[in-house]
């Protein structure tokens, strides 16, 4: 396959749409699972490797799904593929540069909404995504994916412990739900800091957009359970539910307070934002997250009304380095991307300038 | 016992610095224990009351409980995988499905602390339902048996066959 074709899609967890999409990016649930008669990835040989991901290949082919998942080798990947996969979401950074070994994934590749990497940190890890806030629909989707891989692979299971994963933080049922907001204006009022000490309290972490120990820029924060043992899917789903909801309070009545207060100043930002973005010559992809995250917030609070919120998913996701070196369809250093990405920003924002009334 | 001494000693259930020291002879063979003040607190080794008293109901059971020195500890190895209980201290990562019977006294705190929690809830794979369930009634058969219940082991036999049969089908 070739990745290429990908290029021009959004990719299901950039849709734009779904429930509460002014605050909720995306819904992210996976599972991890390992095979009973092999150990874990961490300490397999490379033949047992090679084995893990012929038997998980053949069950994934034969998997009753109403999509087939596309398999993809990541050794023999070019890095700026992977890069690309990661940027998309569809594997770990891990995955694509840290483990080596047979390895790969399988993906839907229609909607980019489920995907299952072979020998990560667990044999198995099946993800799914979904735009906006649909914890009950990503369930729904990854028990049944979780099922139709299970009627062909015996899982490693233990009637205590649920099932086993090689670190004991995912153990039970394996299941991390991370759910993304964009949360611009309770980072404004400097409200964060406090909703996220109510959360450490509960046991929910907190992370930036690309997981575990990165920062969180474009205010992006992921939103996920740590305890996996001992509750059952519905009552984890369920509390992350409860919290998203608080937090989607929160955030929208410091919007309203925004508006009410500072109306003209927040104007004022969207459009110097939009201005920068469109004429910049040189620009880095954090400073691009950050005034995308002004424009998103303008949109949302209504202060502009002639760039669409997909629009500014698609420059989010295009800027990036792997995307932007597909465009150009060359290898690009720093220095250029950031060049090229100012030009790639500059020609989007006057196309779209053109359609203007 | 010395309190509150301390010679650097870490405590032998957490990272602290250790502050009472405890010895016994048993059997000709020394007993050695190294806690914190806050362990020795939580397992009610000490009492309320400042000063070195110490519980002894507390103490028996914590002599009764079969404890791993941290030396012990690092030396067990999973007999299927080899790995060792140090390597997932030094990893985080546990090597094959079986270090958790392996490990599962030192697993069982630490799921405790991390989960609060060492039973899981929550979804079963179907071949382990089926085989949880096959157990169930097995021992439920063996009951009636015991009891001279012929006609409900008669009928829990035939259950288990059916099962059986449906598990070899599907």
């Amino acid at each position: 396959m070739n990745l290429d074709s990908l290029l021009p899609n959004l990719g299901e967890w950039l849709r734009g749409t779904g429930p509460e999409s002014d605050v909720v990016v995306s819904t992210r649930i996976r599972l991890a699972r390992n095979l009973a008669d092999y150990p874990f990835t961490n300490r397999a040989t490379l033949i047992q490797k090679g084995e893990i991901v012929s038997r998980a290949r053949e069950a994934i082919a034969r998997a009753e799904l109403p999509y087939t998942l596309e398999y993809l080798d990541v050794p023999s990947m070019p890095a700026l593929d992977r890069q690309f996969l990661v940027e998309r979401q569809l594997i770990s950074r891990e995955l694509a540069a840290v483990l080596d070994g047979p390895r790969g994934v399988a993906f839907e590749s229609a909607r980019e909404s489920a995907s299952v990497m072979i020998n990560e940190e667990d044999h198995l890890r099946l993800q799914v995504l979904r735009s906006g806030f649909a914890l009950d629909e990503a369930w729904a989707d990854i028990d049944r994916l979780d099922d139709a891989l299970e009627a062909r692979l015996m899982y490693a299971f233990h009637s205590q412990f649920g099932y086993l994963t090689a670190c004991p933080t995912n153990v039970g049922t394996g299941l991390r739900a991370s759910v993304m907001l964009h949360l611009p204006a309770l980072g404004l009022t400097k409200q964060i800091e406090k909703v996220f000490r109510a959360l450490q309290k509960i046991n929910l972490a907190v992370r930036g957009l690309h997981g575990e120990g990165s920062r969180a820029f474009g205010d992006l924060y992921q939103i996920s359970n740590q305890v996996t043992l001992g509750k059952s899917e519905a009552k984890i789903l369920g509390e992350i539910k409860e919290v998203i909801q608080t937090i989607l309070q929160y955030e929208r009545q410091a919007r309203t307070t925004l508006l009410k207060e500072r109306r003209q100043g927040e104007q004022d930002r969207v459009a110097r934002a939009l201005g920068t973005l469109g004429s910049a010559t040189m620009i880095t992809a954090e400073e691009t997250m950050e005034l995308l995250s002004v424009v998103r917030l303008g949109i949302h609070l209504r202060l502009i009304d002639d760039v669409p919120a997909t629009c500014v998913n698609q420059l989010f996701i295009q800027t990036q380095a792997a995307h932007l070196q597909k465009l150009v369809g060359q290898p690009l250093d720093g220095e250029e991307r950031n060049a090229q990405r100012a030009k790639y920003l500059k020609a989007r924002l006057r196309e779209l300038g053109s359609h203007r009334p | 016992m010395n309190f509150p001494g301390n010679n650097g000693m870490k405590c032998m259930f957490c990272q602290n610095v250790a502050t009472v020291h405890l010895t016994n002879i048993v059997n000709h063979q020394g007993w050695e224990a190294h806690l914190c003040e806050h362990c020795a607190r939580e397992r009610n080794l000490l009492g309320d009351a400042p000063g070195p008293q110490i519980n002894l109901q507390a103490l028996v059971k914590l002599l009764a409980t079969p404890l791993v020195s941290p030396h012990q500890e690092a030396e067990t190895a999973c007999p299927v995988c080899g790995q060792s209980y140090a390597a997932f201290k030094a990893e985080g990562r546990l090597g094959c499905s079986h270090d958790y019977e392996a490990f599962r006294g030192v697993l069982e705190p630490l799921l405790e602390r991390v989960h609060r929690s060492t039973v899981h809830q929550g979804k079963f794979p179907v071949a382990a339902q089926r085989i949880a369930e096959l157990e169930e009634l097995q021992s439920r058969m063996q009951v009636a048996v015991a009891a001279e219940d012929y006609e409900q082991a008669a009928r829990l036999r035939d259950l288990i066959r059916q099962k059986q049969a449906e598990g070899r089908r599907g």
